[in-house]
């Protein structure tokens, strides 16, 4: 690959506040930033109104390669990334084969490489097959070129307290992070959406804010006891996130994401019975939604990840029980983001960059991303129009599913412009390779 | 109205209209020897039942016969369902074949409402989706309360006693009969109580809905009380301790039977475990009105037919 050109983006506000300014990008780092800048031999982008953010890091994608590929691809989900705003991404390991073993974290992590529109880092599993019978090669998978350092079960949850808690105490070696689905597969067999009115109205089987609850509270005594760090994924209701809240507040070392559609969707949409809201966890009440725009807007919850996750449309197109749950999410992500959160007042810019950049890649790890807007940094940031409005078409997303819940809706911001260490990998709705 | 999918999204208008022809058709074929009236000649009625059930499918079969609709029974097992196709492919399959209402029955919540959006110009009638709705049982329940109880159902006290965690019965009934200005009350042990059913809002100007777990308690000011199979495997997710014991706190035995008010009806929609959630000296008694139940499923399934295949001709 050739280095990219010098790029000037002029008149662009770093988080949204403070007076615009001209940002140079040369040999992959924030090389000036100022009022005004001599652009000679770079390429000038006119970024007057825009505004820049550290490239976005989702901890939480599922990518299907392998395995999937019907349904997304490492190429095609990278795209979704990489006009989505994001410069990371996190790919779960519930592919076929299962990412259990280095072989197969090795595989995601190279494919990401060679598509070079978003570092795709692999989640290992923690268990053999995710079958939460015995624990994968952890060691293998950190020691590896991908250096795994987020290990999860995601779509399942590590069930067994005993098994959870080697996971918890074995990672602490490596520096790692588990990652909890949290349910107690026990009280949702068979679950189909929120326990509530709605799901008994519909008749559709509860899944209970307790499955979700009780393992969070059990993980988090198990993590202070190992002196483990535990992520938990995809938090979804007022009492995870009084939890999580608790648990910090005693010096319990867990964070915790949330999904766009759970900040945006309750389960009242679920009365037409159309499986595209079909998700794991499902869509809460609305108390759960405003409870988690809260905890996101205080820091208890930490951050926002897509759990993107593309069906082919015959897992759609079928009747509620027999959908596979799981939306679309990465191109939706910022946008529904800065609906639910920005235009209600409950973050700003600065709030934004923080809970989808730099907090998520602090979980993780990741020393060169959702670094500060500022000179000798890398070059690796997301360009916002905050103005502009688009209307979502899931046919016209990169992914190769479409199964989106937003089909249809005016959502405000689009993404402008994606650089992944100066180099430009979206721009204007088309992604450059 | 152009599918028959739930008692909850029913009107009041159209709900009483229904069971009004119903009423005006069973006067129709009173005493008739040839039961046929030349209505939907030449419309066809397809059936799809994923679940056995004889009284449901047996019954919208004679409704549309009695109305002279061609009507084909597609059952799980004796069709391509067995093959893997998936519901939508069958859906679309039975369309293009020509059929003008399909009937469904089927395990999962909804699945009336998914065929209903993949069928446009197709009439969908629910026969029963999961634990969702069922909503002919309810209009036949109704009808059949009107019809014993003498008149309109506003202010009558309806209770629904047993499993109505799992049941499509209950909820098609705890609307409609609120829709028609009864109050309903829930009886079970808490653990067959699903959650959040309480706080129902309903619709306009519907009854109110209460929960119990004492059915002496509740039985001497009831009009009328349903009585809902109790499958005895919910015993293995320990719902409650023993069938014995089920009998004992919720069954509606002679004794229960007796702290009912005198003009009370008994209702099951079947089939019935006897000597579990019903003893046999109860079903069997002039009190119950099961087969009542049966003989006005026929003609609330007609009536159903009529209004959704628009024919031009008056009925009666």
């Amino acid at each position: 690959m050739r280095p990219p050109e010098p790029l000037l983006l002029r008149g662009v506000r770093c988080y949204g506040d403070g007076e615009p300014a001209d940002l140079l990008l040369r040999d992959g780092v924030i090389a000036e930033l100022a009022p005004a800048v001599d652009g000679t031999g770079a390429r000038v982008l006119d970024a007057g109104g825009l505004v820049a953010l550290p490239g976005l890091v989702d901890l939480h994608a599922h990518l299907r390669e392998p395995g999937g590929e019907e349904a997304e691809t490492i190429a095609t989900g990278s795209a979704a990334a990489a006009l989505g705003g994001y410069t990371a991404v996190f790919a779960m390991a519930n592919t076929d084969p299962v990412a259990d073993t280095a072989v197969v974290t090795e595989h995601v992590w190279r494919r990401g490489r060679e598509v070079g529109l978003a570092d795709v880092h692999p989640v290992g599993a923690v268990t053999v097959g995710l079958r939460g019978e015995r624990l994968a090669e952890l060691g293998a998978m950190a020691a590896g070129a991908a250096g795994v350092r987020v290990f999860s079960d995601d779509g399942r949850c590590v069930a067994d307290p005993l098994l959870m808690r080697r996971a918890l105490e074995y990672s602490t070696v490596l520096d790692a992070v588990i990652a909890q689905h949290a349910e107690e597969p026990r009280l949702t067999a068979g679950a189909q959406a929120h326990e509530d009115g709605v799901a008994t109205r519909l008749g559709l089987a509860g899944w209970p804010a307790a499955a979700e609850e009780s393992i969070i509270a059990r993980d988090c005594l198990l993590a202070h006891a190992a002196g483990a760090r535990l992520h938990v994924c995809h938090a979804s209701t007022a009492g995870s996130a009084d939890l999580i809240g608790w648990f910090k507040s005693r010096g319990v070392r867990v964070s915790a994401e949330v999904t766009p559609h759970h900040l945006l969707l309750d389960h009242s949409v679920l009365a037409g019975f159309d499986p595209v809201h079909k998700v794991n966890p499902p869509l809460r009440a609305g108390s759960d939604v405003a409870a988690l725009r809260r905890a996101l807007a205080t820091g208890t919850i930490d951050c926002v990840a897509t759990d993107h996750a593309p069906h082919p449309p015959q897992d759609k197109d079928c009747e509620w029980a027999a959908a596979r749950p799981g939306m679309l999410g990465l191109q939706t992500a910022l946008s529904v983001v800065v609906l639910a959160m920005v235009r209600t007042g409950l973050l700003d810019w600065r709030g934004v960059a923080a809970v989808m950049s730099e907090r998520p890649a602090a979980v993780a790890g990741l020393a060169d991303q959702g670094r500060p807007l500022e000179v000798g940094e890398p070059a690796t940031l997301t360009l916002v129009d905050p103005d502009a409005s688009w209307t979502v078409r899931g046919a016209r997303l990169a992914s190769l599913a479409g199964n989106t819940p937003y089909e249809g809706m005016q959502l405000p911001a689009t993404v402008v412009s994606t650089v992944l260490r100066g180099r430009i990998t979206a721009h204007e709705g088309e992604v450059l390779t | 109205m152009r599918h028959l999918l739930s008692t909850a999204e029913l009107s009041r208008d159209v709900a009483v209209e229904l069971m009004d022809t119903a009423d005006k058709l069973r006067q129709a074929l009173l005493g008739r020897q040839v039961r046929k009236l030349p209505t939907l000649r030449g419309r066809t009625v397809v059936t799809m039942f994923y679940e056995s059930s004889t009284r449901t499918r047996v019954s919208f079969e004679i409704a549309g016969k009695w109305m002279s609709a061609d009507v084909v029974n597609v059952t799980a097992g004796g069709s391509s369902v067995g093959k893997g196709e998936s519901l939508r492919d069958t859906a679309l399959t039975l369309a293009a074949a020509g059929a003008d209402c399909v009937v469904v029955r089927h395990p999962a919540s909804g699945a009336a409402h998914r065929i209903a959006g993949w069928l446009p110009g197709v009439a969908v009638v629910n026969a029963g989706d999961g634990t969702h709705e069922h909503p002919t049982q309810a209009l036949l329940d109704a009808v059949t309360l009107r019809e014993r109880l003498g008149g309109d159902l506003d202010g009558r006290r309806v209770g629904i006693v047993g499993d109505l965690l799992h049941s499509r019965v209950a909820r098609s009934n705890a609307h409609l009969l609120r829709l028609l200005g009864a109050e309903v009350v829930l009886i079970a042990p808490p653990t067959l109580v699903p959650a959040g059913i309480a706080a129902w809002a309903g619709g306009d100007g519907s009854g109110p809905l209460a929960v119990s777990h004492e059915l002496d308690a509740e039985l001497p000011a009831l009009d009328a009380v349903m009585v809902l199979r109790v499958q005895a495997e919910r015993m293995a997710g320990s719902y409650f301790p023993s069938a014995r014991e089920y009998a004992a706190g919720y069954g509606l035995g002679e004794d229960r039977l007796a702290l009912l008010p005198e003009h009370a009806v008994v209702l099951h929609p079947g089939p019935m475990v006897r000597g579990m959630e019903i003893a046999s000296a109860v079903a069997d008694s002039p009190r119950a009105a099961i087969a009542t139940q049966v003989r006005n499923g026929v003609h609330v399934r007609m009536a159903v037919l009529y209004h959704l295949l628009g024919a031009a001709e008056e009925v009666a």
